[in-house]
């Protein structure tokens, strides 16, 4: 049984309400880091944690907080990312519609080590339900003093407001989140500066995610240094994994950095195995966006060790054999499963989302989506596989935002590994059904 | 600071971007530019045209980017070293760019009124491919009027956003902005509102493509039949230095100046523009520069047989057929 730190209470009957929250021993971190820790303090615990970014990208905390200018007079922001939109990623919905003060009290927390009077939690248009659920928390919290004008007493004043987004996935880059909290048009702006120096109305800016941000609390509680001996090596600590697909028990999951994805697909504690004892066949281990993995590159690296649930040991081997642990969106596809269907579904997202700013995404994103609406209407030919790999290779890295390399990467990894099954499905000129797309979304196609 | 760009190295004040010290030391490493505009603020970043590889950070940081960046948005450092016609991923990666603008662009150059001075030609010229690999149905629009002078023809628009940043610029009021999202983005003013600005001709002049034309121009005359003049007049409301586009004796058309990089020296007013469309209403200074490749030079007819064997010898370079020998 691995140590749960995030979501230990999340069975407790009305855990969602301040009373219960606080008798299970809620709000212990804003008590201890505003009476007994100067700001720079608490920083300093979060930086010996080694706590990572939790949103996907996986950059240390410790060091994004200490980039944060401090210049006399202007205010400070913390901005919690909420916008959780990501395919396959729910876990930051989890965590809000069950412990909503968990997160309430990690932005306490953080913002008094940042020196912010002013916090947003921007959440996604579609999680309306989960915005009520935390503007009530909020509501419970001011009452009971722990927001507001000089929180217990100690001088610090901070004020916590929710935001709900539009519901638009680019809206979960951090810049284009800041410009959409300014009531603009949700566009990513072009960095530098980045938010750090100039983020939210010009001041200096934090933009963490969720589970970030209420990671802080256990680690203010235990110490930085505590938290840092569970996982292994640079990836320290615990993270929530929305397990989906294929699985006997889809859900979220806490799980420690350093389980074995075996143990974590097969196990009775986690994901169960694969449902109908079907055999596996892919992974995509942390969100839509990141490449692919068949079944013996996910459960063993290219070298034959057995991979872990870290940020290295998902990445060892680069893009040609490896993956990345991204925002824990973690989707298990058995032996039924058409990669090409898959792919299809994942690229008619980053179309129906890109933004449209820059060229290779607004354009390359359509056109690529076209191309496997071919695959799936039987009219493709074989060198349409080689033409997609060359649109993707002219999307990635050359985008304003990482919504490019996002809508890139899916499409690179699952031609890499299951070139032979695009092929067949070129030459056999069969008509796969997507009607039910159509239904859902309008499909320019 | 010190930056070398293609092997050409070259002292920049701070603050400078790669795109402006490559325009400093010439044509011949200046990467091309469809969104950045140098008189427009927060302009560029958008289309991608002009990205480059930056070999080595600075001085006191030599990393190399990782990713190409875009020349117009990146400041210099001291010691930085950038490639960009020198280095073969970028001109692939830029022809991928130009790929990208032109499959949904209609192609229509035929009869479109910016043929013959279309940054878009230029780009697809010097670095697309001859033929295309889309082979689905092109994006369309309704064309909208914006005003009585401006016509919007979105199918054209590759979204370089310089019309939006001039419209903002302009006015204190947004009137003019993107609508929807992905390639569905649209350019568009609120219910075919009019830009209330004596300015707001200028969107027209700084479209790269022909999304954007005047109205008293549209279908009129093809800019190749045109001579432009410098020429002023004594205006309350701008500097009054245009170019007029003179055919005969016929004021065919009044734009901004352009300077070498096709950016307008000084934004015009609309009474300029489109009310003072008589010879008699201008001072004529004398023939505007054009680039000699320009095919708005080529207006003199002693080229015409040399262009047409030069255009028989890329049409045999590329394996189309003249259109007189097909069987």
């Amino acid at each position: 049984m691995g140590k749960k730190l995030l979501i230990h209470n999340d069975k407790v009957p009305g855990i969602a309400t301040l009373e219960v929250y606080r008798a299970h021993g809620g709000y212990a971190s804003v008590e201890k880091a505003l009476k007994t820790m100067t700001p720079d303090q608490v920083t300093d615990e979060v930086k010996k944690s080694g706590l990572r970014g939790r949103g996907g990208a996986g950059f240390p905390t410790g060091l994004k907080w200490s980039f944060l200018a401090k210049p006399e007079g202007v205010n400070r922001y913390l901005v919690c990312n909420a916008d959780e939109s990501e395919p396959g990623t729910f876990k930051d919905r989890y965590l809000m519609e069950v412990i909503p003060h968990a997160l309430i009290e990690g932005m306490i927390t953080s913002s008094y080590a940042l020196g912010a009077k002013t916090s947003y939690i921007y959440i996604r248009g579609e999680y309306f339900y989960v915005a009520r659920i935390v503007e009530k928390a909020l509501a419970e919290a001011y009452a009971a003093g722990w927001l507001g004008q000089n929180i217990l007493g100690t001088g610090f004043s901070h004020d916590c407001y929710v935001q709900v987004g539009g519901g638009a996935y680019i809206c979960g880059e951090e810049t284009a989140l800041l410009e959409s909290l300014e009531g603009k048009r949700g566009n990513p702006r072009i960095k530098p500066p980045f938010p750090a120096v100039a983020g939210l109305w010009g001041c200096p800016t934090v933009v963490n995610n969720v589970e970030t941000i209420a990671a802080v609390v256990p680690i203010v509680n235990e110490g930085g240094e505590a938290y840092a001996k569970i996982g292994i090596g640079k990836s320290t600590g615990t993270k929530l994994i929305s397990a989906s697909g294929h699985i006997n028990k889809p859900g979220v999951y806490e799980i420690e950095l350093g389980l074995p994805v075996e143990e974590f697909i097969y196990s009775e504690e986690y994901c169960g195995g694969i449902r109908n004892g079907k055999k596996m066949k892919a992974v995509v281990a942390g969100g839509s966006s990141v490449p692919i993995l068949p079944t013996e590159l996910i459960l063993k690296t290219a070298k034959g060790e057995p991979r872990l649930m870290t940020y290295e040991s998902l990445a060892d081997g680069g893009f040609v054999t490896g993956t990345m642990l991204g925002s824990g969106g973690f989707i298990v596809m058995d032996e039924d499963t058409s990669i090409v269907k898959n792919l299809f579904t994942f690229t008619r997202f980053y179309h129906h989302e890109s933004c449209g700013q820059c060229s290779p995404c607004r354009e390359g994103t359509g056109w690529m989506e076209k191309i496997l609406k071919k695959f799936l209407n039987g009219t493709a030919n074989e060198s349409d596989v080689d033409l997609l790999w060359d649109i993707q290779s002219k999307i990635e890295g050359k985008t304003i935002c990482p919504l490019g390399e996002a809508a890139a990467w899916p499409v690179a990894a699952a031609i890499r590994h299951f070139k032979q099954e695009f092929l067949d499905v070129a030459r056999s000129k069969k008509f796969v059904d997507v009607s039910h797309y159509n239904k859902l979304y309008k499909v320019n196609a | 600071m010190k930056v070398t760009i293609d092997g050409i190295e070259i002292d920049v004040p701070k603050g400078t971007t790669i795109l402006q010290a490559a325009r400093l030391i010439g044509p011949q490493v200046a990467p091309p530019a469809m969104c950045y505009y140098t008189k427009l603020k927060t302009s560029g970043g958008y289309c991608r045209t002009c990205i480059v590889k930056v070999t080595q950070g600075s001085t006191a940081n030599p990393t190399p980017m990782p990713k190409p960046v875009a020349s117009c948005r990146t400041e210099v450092m001291d010691g930085m070293v950038v490639e960009n016609f020198i280095n073969k991923e970028i001109l692939e990666a830029r022809k991928g760019v130009v790929e990208f603008l032109l499959i949904n662009h209609p192609l229509d150059c035929p009869v479109c009124d910016q043929a013959g001075e279309c940054k878009l030609q230029d780009l697809g010229y010097e670095n697309g491919s001859a033929k295309t690999r889309y082979e689905f149905k092109r994006r369309e629009y309704e064309m909208i009027d914006i005003g009585d002078k401006i016509k919007l023809h979105m199918t054209r628009c590759i979204l370089c956003y310089r019309c939006v940043k001039t419209a903002e610029q302009i006015t204190d009021k947004r009137l003019h902005g993107v609508v929807h999202r992905g390639d569905a983005s649209e350019i568009s003013t609120y219910i075919e509102q009019v830009i209330d600005n004596d300015f707001s001709g200028n969107v027209i002049d700084v479209c790269p493509v022909g999304a954007l034309t005047d109205k008293t121009f549209r279908f009129k005359q093809r800019v190749w039949f045109t001579k432009p003049v410098d020429a002023h007049r004594k205006c309350d409301k701008c500097c009054g230095k245009t170019r007029v586009w003179l055919k005969g004796e016929e004021v065919v058309r009044v734009t901004a100046r352009k300077d070498q990089w096709d950016e307008v020296e000084e934004f015009i007013c609309n009474s300029c523009r489109y009310d003072h469309k008589k010879t008699s209403d201008w001072v004529i200074e004398g023939p505007s520069p054009i680039h000699r490749n320009s095919v708005i030079s080529q207006n003199h007819y002693q080229h015409l047989n040399e262009l047409k064997v030069q255009v028989m010898k890329q049409q045999k370079a590329l394996g189309f057929m003249p259109i007189d020998k097909k069987p």
